[in-house]
């Protein structure tokens, strides 16, 4: 009688552990099929025989892996050099993608700062402009970009017109092209979470900083960045990681000189002239960078809450 | 601008304090502050005046609402006045941002910076100002030891409790050895014990240092157990500046009267005005009162007693002030008496419980209350 309770509430909280096991299952389902399925898949295919036909032929090789790093002549059997291409590639690929992502946080701070400092009833309506177009399909933005910067497209006639020019400027297919491209694709995925730091953000540590004789400069540098610093990290994750991936804006504004990641591992699944286990390795490898990323952003954040911040 | 370079370097200890003391720290002339526009105004100050002496503990103390955060928030330079001007060591502040004014503030709350150690808190004006590091360390050393917080220097502000934080908040203030220091009810969030505490050694902090304190609270005790002067405001308008016991002892007015401890009020109409002092008229009985202000014979006003400077005894003579003792109500060391005069209105009294004092009045029976000379005071309104 009297271990009852005791022995009732131990089984009826087991009861509950029991449920949310069932309960989480969906989640588990979703992220295991879609997630983990697809990831596996890819590691599993990187490391296959390519097929010349497309598609793979179930025989263990290290070829893809070998194909990335090593230069074997047109026959394989040259003594192996390094193959720079594909590192250069990824190199190139990592530049563009931290130069959009430093591209969109210069741009990106300020509008997400102007926007959580205007009073709260027109807040929602900056955000709202800023996420406007990215209600409009990736791909149809590309073209639309395509469009605008080609050389007898509508920006080089406005600058004719204007006397700014004399004659079209080349735009299309240079890095600059794929720097607008990627800037125009995940700008908002900076400002969002900027926004939202800032406008969580205590002003009162702003006038404190003012008050103890800090210039508008120094308080930002010392006082607001710092505080709102997660917002400025989860931006640049938001923006480097896509961008490093991202293949419409290198092929369609870039063209093919621009050759970047992402554009290689499309490449490698197009039609029958593709490469399935190396285009699944360059993923691998791809994935393993973002993840070292990542964890590297973790292990900050964890010191941070340890700091107390 | 050379002169805010001179106003920055007077917030440091090692310049020569140039300021002569006949000069107020802070003059406040004519100052108005409307927020928002036209159809939504809200007048925050309405033409304030007063002027600051230095070294000295001055409060402003009103109710919520008032204004006392937007007049510290005016000197601080946060905010512009829309009229009037302030005047730092008879230096005008107008245009001068708040990092170029010699003054730091004790912000309501603490507005401690979360992602630096309580040191670089501390240190973060000295800093601003590009004292060098080593007496920053040493000056920062001595802020810690001062707010007895001395093992706490490598912790975060979360990592503290509020009572600590507004010690620490206080330090950061006080590090840069400002000219001006402006407290914004740094003591609201603090315990009753804490806060007692947090008085004295406020209280003699600014005594030892002689920095000039502009202390905000609504609490009266706080005011009347701290300061030299008390400002005390209502609705945007300053209502009287003095020392606690003037504001207690000579309230200008029925806001005054009111706001600062308990008092009774008569409302009476003038007779005689001869000087400081009236004979006024309250039924059959006349009272000689203190005047507040200006006044003529024959106009009505309002006279305020304090409850212990009135005693009871039984009726003698026509013109006494006569009411029924309703209620008795027992306070520990005083007994309140609550008694009815003729014509409804409630007076309290407040007697001290020595054990010789026995009143032989029972609740029920007519008393005539006694008034102490001087203890009647007519009010401006
Ligand atoms: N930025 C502002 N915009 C509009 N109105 C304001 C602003 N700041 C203050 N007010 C108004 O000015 C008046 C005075 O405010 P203030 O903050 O100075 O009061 P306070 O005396 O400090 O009160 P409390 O004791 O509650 O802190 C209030 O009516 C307030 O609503
Ligand atoms: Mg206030």
């Amino acid at each position: 009688m009297a271990g009852g309770p005791a022995a009732g509430g131990g089984a009826s909280s087991s009861t509950f552990a029991g449920i949310r096991h069932w309960l989480l299952l969906p989640s588990w389902l979703v992220i295991g099929f879609f997630l983990l399925l697809p990831v596996l898949l890819m590691l599993v295919y990187s490391f296959l025989t390519k097929d010349f036909r497309g598609g793979v032929i179930w025989e263990f090789s290290l070829a893809a892996y070998d194909q990335f790093i090593f230069d074997r002549g047109l026959f394989g059997d040259e003594p192996p050099t390094i193959e720079w291409i594909y590192i250069q590639i990824f190199w190139r690929s990592i530049w563009q993608a931290l130069l959009a992502t430093i591209l969109c946080l210069v741009i990106g701070f300020p509008t997400a700062y102007f926007i959580a400092t205007r009073p709260q009833n027109t807040r929602m309506l900056w955000l709202f402009l800023i996420t406007v177009p990215y209600w409009v399909n990736l791909l149809i933005r590309t073209v639309s970009m395509k469009f605008l910067i080609r050389d007898n497209g509508p920006l080089n006639e406005w600058f004719l017109a204007a006397g700014l020019l004399d004659s079209p400027i080349r735009m299309i297919n240079t890095d600059f092209a794929v720097q607008l491209g990627l800037f125009y694709s995940y700008l908002p995925f900076m400002v969002l979470p900027i926004y939202a730091s800032v406008e969580r953000y205590n002003f009162a540590l702003s006038e404190a900083a003012a008050d103890l004789y800090a210039d508008r400069w120094t308080a930002l540098r010392l006082v607001v960045i710092p505080a709102v610093s997660p917002g400025i990290i989860a931006g640049c994750i938001l923006v480097f990681v896509p961008s490093l991936g991202a293949f419409l804006a290198p092929d369609l504004l870039g063209g093919a000189k621009n050759f970047m990641i992402g554009s290689l591992i499309e490449e490698q699944f197009k039609g029958n002239a593709g490469n399935w286990p190396f285009g699944a390795a360059a993923s691998m490898i791809l994935l393993t960078m973002v993840l070292i990323v990542l964890m590297i952003y973790a292990r900050q954040q964890a010191r941070g809450e340890r700091e107390g911040r | 601008m050379p002169e805010t370079d001179v106003n920055v370097s007077a917030a440091r200890s090692d310049s020569p304090d140039a300021a002569p003391q006949s000069r107020a720290a802070v003059a406040i002339k004519a100052v108005r502050k409307v927020f928002g526009l036209p159809p939504a105004q809200v007048t925050a100050l309405s033409s304030v005046s007063f002027d600051i002496a230095d070294n000295e503990f001055f409060t402003l103390l009103g109710p919520s609402g008032c204004g006392k955060t937007t007049l510290l928030r005016l000197i601080a330079g946060f905010e512009q006045p829309t009229d009037g001007e302030i005047l730092l060591f008879g230096e005008h502040l107008e245009g001068l941002p708040p990092n170029k004014r010699p003054v730091n503030t004790v912000f309501q709350q603490y507005a401690l910076f979360p992602h630096m150690s309580i040191r670089d808190n501390i240190g973060f004006g000295l800093k601003m100002l590009g004292v060098d590091k080593s007496e920053i360390a040493q000056r920062t050393k001595r802020m810690l030891e001062l707010i007895q917080m001395e093992s706490f220097g490598d912790r975060r502000p979360s990592q503290l409790s509020g009572g600590q934080q507004q010690r620490v908040a206080l330090a950061r203030a006080l590090a840069p050895s400002p000219k001006v220091l402006l407290l914004d009810e740094p003591l609201s969030a603090l315990d009753l014990k804490l806060r007692q505490a947090m008085r004295v050694e406020l209280k003699q902090l600014q005594q030892e240092t002689g920095i000039t304190f502009v202390f905000v609270t609504h609490d009266q005790e706080e005011a009347l157990t701290m300061s030299d002067r008390i400002a005390v405001m209502s609705a945007g308008e300053l209502q009287q500046v003095g020392s606690a016991k003037d504001i207690y002892e000579a309230p200008r007015n029925r806001f005054v009267a009111d706001f600062i401890g308990e008092t009774n009020f008569l409302d009476v109409t003038v007779e005689e005005v001869s000087g400081s002092q009236a004979l006024c008229r309250f039924g059959p009985a006349r009272l000689t009162c203190s005047t507040a202000g200006p006044t003529t014979a024959g106009s009505a006003g309002h006279v305020s007693i304090r409850p212990e400077r009135l005693s009871l005894t039984r009726p003698s003579n026509d013109d006494d002030l006569v009411g029924t003792l309703e209620r008795l109500i027992y306070l520990g060391t005083d007994t309140q008496h609550l008694v009815r005069l003729d014509d409804g209105t409630e007076i309290t009294v407040r007697a001290q419980n020595a054990h010789d004092s026995s009143l032989d009045i029972a609740v029920g029976e007519k008393a005539a209350l006694k008034i102490d000379t001087g203890a009647a005071r007519l009010l401006v309104d």
